[in-house]
């Protein structure tokens, strides 16, 4: 990961300045300062119910204990189930539909295409309070509201701004004379996406389904207003749910949400490069 | 949650080869995806827009629409809460983009050079951007609570007994709870009459700030390390040849250079924070006196809590409209680029 952002300058000398030391206490500081919420809940996340009081917060536990994980895991694992069934369908079909969007925006432009994606792009920023209400009278009249089917629904859609925008740009990198090889060969449309460009692809899926995993794991409005079941609410939702109940010891309520943050720190971890990439996705113009 | 719209330059195609079959089947494989889009952000704004205009604002649906059409915005607007809302969301957008970004250039110019541990610095201060805001608020909202978190924190740390010794009452701030909003715009120039709220700093927003700041800029200090990566060593070379000090070379030429990645961050970061909702949400709710609602939480309560469903249409349209002024140049901008 440490090649992640980018290696430092080679040019600079290597002996520490007045100037670097002071620069590196500074960033010692802060490193203090944002790893604070992590002690906070993985500490208090391991302490017993028993020892858990607001006084001793920031004191480590006398003796460890994973009863405040395995309590939280008893509450929030239904919801983790929850977040996974929706997680995953949602990121693969709005990152296929993406793929084939982003290929036809960049090797198959025609009269407005440009215009048309740009009006896209647009449903990536809105608030999403702005269509709520209407959203939920639409799922409502197709019987979708309420159930996984529909929050499916609604992350593909809402997702596709994105996974459109992270296609048309990789393919755009793609050289068109692989394209203009492939019909003098005779291929389509189709057969060019499936045999050329999708096989070509694979960076720009990793880079879509990490974004999309960790935006819809990472969710929350539509979760609280789509679905009314809370057993079945996404994590996010049900975490916020433990929070703010007063028969839930606090221990538990940091065990659960390090378990909320998890899968998506994981991914941060392992697939850090790609987690930058997406970021940059696109970032190179002036 | 955020990503760069940014469109590469494109290579035009030899039509030649192309079927007039294929190049009519390109448009025809995207229209799901149009038509989900078309119905689902532009249909629905509309709905959106048409509820907020109306007189629907208990259970029953009424489309009918109010008279005047206006009523509903006019209401909102002269009502204190909503108006504090507004200042909230200004007051939040303000200083979580001046401190995110400005230690986010911070970050990345000091881990541009050769520091010691650079690796752990970068990915301790970007992780919190994979985090869910949720999560954010939960942990900063025990945080900074005042009967826990922080203020135990500077007991322990004998910061009271120093201040004590010095003859100074305890350093115990209310934090998330604390009512009071630092100054007041109005006493220094006169503002309209219809304004109600106090134009000042509520205290309250101050830990949700800090929140934000602690998740966001990771994403501007990896912005900014793209950015300087990007800057040629030569143009640092010819500096030093010049005789330009470390200070001279960042502010007269590396800043100024990376002012485009700047707009970008202001863009991206400015946006979320004018539609902020979770963190809020999860972390202080409406917060005293209404010292911490944003317009997010305000459209979810009267939408959701009290049925004022044209109440809650039009304080999201108000959202939408703040987004769209910052949005809206951002995309015909990268239209043009094309």
């Amino acid at each position: 990961m440490a090649t992640a952002l980018g290696s430092p300058r080679k040019s600079e000398n290597k002996k520490l300045g007045v100037g670097k030391t002071i620069g590196l206490i500074f960033l010692g500081i802060m490193l203090v300062f944002y790893l604070i919420p992590v002690y906070v809940m993985v500490v208090n996340g391991l302490k017993t119910a028993d020892v858990v009081s607001f006084s001793r917060m920031w004191q480590l536990p006398s003796k460890l204990s994973l009863g405040g994980y395995g309590q939280a895991w008893d509450k929030l694992s239904p919801n983790v189930w929850s977040s996974v069934t929706l997680v995953v369908p949602a990121t693969i079909i709005s990152g296929f539909l993406g793929a084939l969007n982003g290929y036809i925006l960049s090797k198959w432009k025609f009269r407005g295409s440009d215009l048309l994606f740009t009006l896209m792009l647009f449903g990536m920023f809105i608030p999403y309070q702005s269509i709520l209400i209407p959203l939920i009278k639409f799922l409502q009249s197709i019987g979708l509201y309420g159930n996984m089917a529909g929050l499916i629904l609604v992350h593909v859609v809402y997702g596709l701004p994105f996974t459109t925008l992270i296609f048309r740009n990789y393919f755009a990198n793609v050289p068109t004379e692989l394209v203009e090889a492939a019909t003098v060969d005779g291929a389509g449309l189709l057969q060019i996406f499936f045999q050329v460009m999708l096989p070509l692809s694979i960076p720009a899926f990793v880079v879509v389904g990490i974004f999309q995993f960790t935006n819809i794991w990472n969710e929350f409005l539509f979760g609280l207003t789509v679905i009314t079941n809370p057993a079945r609410q996404p994590i996010t939702v049900a975490l916020n749910n433990l929070s703010g109940s007063f028969s839930v010891e606090w221990n538990v309520v940091m065990a659960g949400a390090v378990l909320t943050a998890l899968p998506t720190l994981l991914i941060y971890i392992v697939l850090g490069k790609y987690f930058v990439r997406g970021i940059m996705a696109g970032s190179v113009k002036g | 949650m955020a990503a760069e719209v940014a469109i590469p330059p494109q290579h035009e195609i030899e039509r030649a080869h192309k079927s007039r079959f294929d190049r009519a089947i390109g448009p025809l494989l995207l229209s799901p995806s149009v038509i989900l889009l078309a119905i689902f952000v532009y249909g629905f704004i509309g709905t959106t827009i048409w509820i907020s205009i109306s007189n629907w604002d208990s259970a029953i649906t009424d489309w009918s629409i109010a008279d005047p059409w206006w009523k509903v915005y006019d209401a909102l607007f002269h009502m204190t809460r909503f108006q504090i809302n507004i200042r909230n969301t200004i007051v939040f957008t303000v200083f979580m983009l001046l401190f995110a970004v400005g230690l986010g250039l911070i970050f990345a110019i000091l881990l541009d050079q050769h520091i010691p541990g650079n690796a752990l610095f970068r990915n301790v201060f970007l992780f919190p951007y994979a985090l869910s805001f949720v999560v954010t608020g939960v942990a900063w909202r025990w945080i900074f609570n005042p009967e826990t978190g922080i203020n135990v924190l500077i007991d322990t740390l004998g910061i009271n007994w120093v201040l004590d010794k010095l003859g100074m009452g305890p350093f115990a701030p209310k934090w998330i709870t604390d009512p009071r909003v630092i100054g007041d715009l109005g006493s220094i120039i006169p503002l309209p009459d219809i304004i109600k709220a106090q134009i000042g700093i509520p205290a309250a927003m101050i830990p949700v700030i800090i929140a934000a700041v602690w998740q966001l800029s990771g994403f501007a200090m990896a912005m900014y390390l793209s950015g300087l990566a990007a800057i040629s060593d030569d143009v640092r070379e010819a500096a030093s040849l010049d005789g330009a000090s470390m200070w001279q070379l960042y502010r007269d030429i590396i800043i100024p250079l990376l002012k485009p990645i700047t707009i970008s961050c202001l863009i991206i970061l400015g946006h979320v924070s004018l539609k902020i909702f979770d963190l809020v949400y999860a972390m202080s709710g409406r917060g005293p006196g209404y010292a911490t609602e944003v317009p997010g939480i305000f459209m979810f309560d009267k939408t959701f809590k009290v049925l004022e469903y044209n109440t809650g249409a039009a304080a999201s349209v108000v959202m939408l409209f703040m987004v769209s002024l910052v949005i809206v140049p951002y995309l015909a901008r990268s239209m043009k680029d094309v």
